[in-house]
């Protein structure tokens, strides 16, 4: 329990929190490079086995070669590449920001602004790129 | 030491190999699309050729390493943000243990997989 007694309201509806974080790229930013870590995280195994199996022998090269022609594989993939770039580029964002650039209010919307932009390319091009 | 369950058990420490472990895994994504990116199509050969050469077996060990201390710190902020007392009542602190607990196990046996990958042979 806190020290002192504050009134502050800590449990607002999910309906005030999105009303207020959907306007602000830097919320949706943030949000986003949680929940892409998270699945980064999640599907770590699935890319380990495919690394491990596609090293083991050309037999095993070929099997993975044979799983990437059916569709769920490819999307399994897609969607830990998409992460991936996801929390790549808002992990930059981060990183410049530690460094002092883009750290103030304004300046912090426009660079999640971009970033959202780049990341939001960068998952279209990985899913042309994998799933199509 | 406030917490028994985050990597080091101090937040600066953490905040610092956070970033040191993100520029490895950055570099490390980097090279490994890049070459994809660039080899198009490749076969068994140039795939065993580039990713078992010593250097990028060397990076390898260096990225999974650091996706053990990175997750592991990642992980635990969401936790410690989201599953707690005040959102969840009294089985928070139970629920996140267990939780944090499985991140760890996890991200220790991807090490010990990745490394089995690379070393074994």
């Amino acid at each position: 329990m806190p020290a002192v007694k504050s009134n502050r309201p800590v449990n607002l509806s999910m309906g005030q929190v999105l009303d207020v974080n959907l306007k602000s790229p830097v919320a949706i930013a943030s949000i986003l490079h949680r929940l892409s870590g998270v699945i980064v995280f999640l599907l770590v195994p699935v890319l380990l086995w495919l690394l491990d199996k596609s090293l083991s022998s050309p037999e095993g090269f070929a099997q993975v070669q044979a799983i990437f022609g059916g569709f769920i594989v490819r999307f399994i993939v897609w969607v830990f590449v998409a992460g991936l770039l996801f929390h790549f580029i808002m992990g930059i964002k981060h990183l410049l920001a530690d460094l002092g650039f883009a750290e103030e209010l304004q300046s912090g919307r426009i660079a999640a602004t971009i970033a959202l932009i780049l990341a939001a390319i960068s998952v279209v091009a990985s899913f042309v790129w994998i799933v199509l | 030491m406030k917490s028994a369950t985050g990597l080091t058990g101090s937040g600066s420490r953490d905040w610092y190999i956070q970033r040191v472990s993100a520029v490895v895994l950055a570099v490390y994504t980097v090279v490994v699309l890049g070459w994809i990116l660039c080899n198009v199509g490749f076969n068994y050969e140039q795939w065993f050729g580039f990713m078992m050469t010593l250097p990028m077996k060397i990076l390898s060990l260096l990225a999974v390493l650091s996706l053990v201390a990175h997750a592991w710190i990642g992980m635990w902020q969401v936790f410690t943000d989201y599953v707690t007392t005040r959102q969840m009542g009294p089985s928070a602190s139970g629920l996140r243990i267990v939780l944090t607990s499985a991140v760890i196990i996890a991200v220790i046996a991807y090490a010990i997989w990745a490394i089995q990958i690379f070393w074994a042979n």
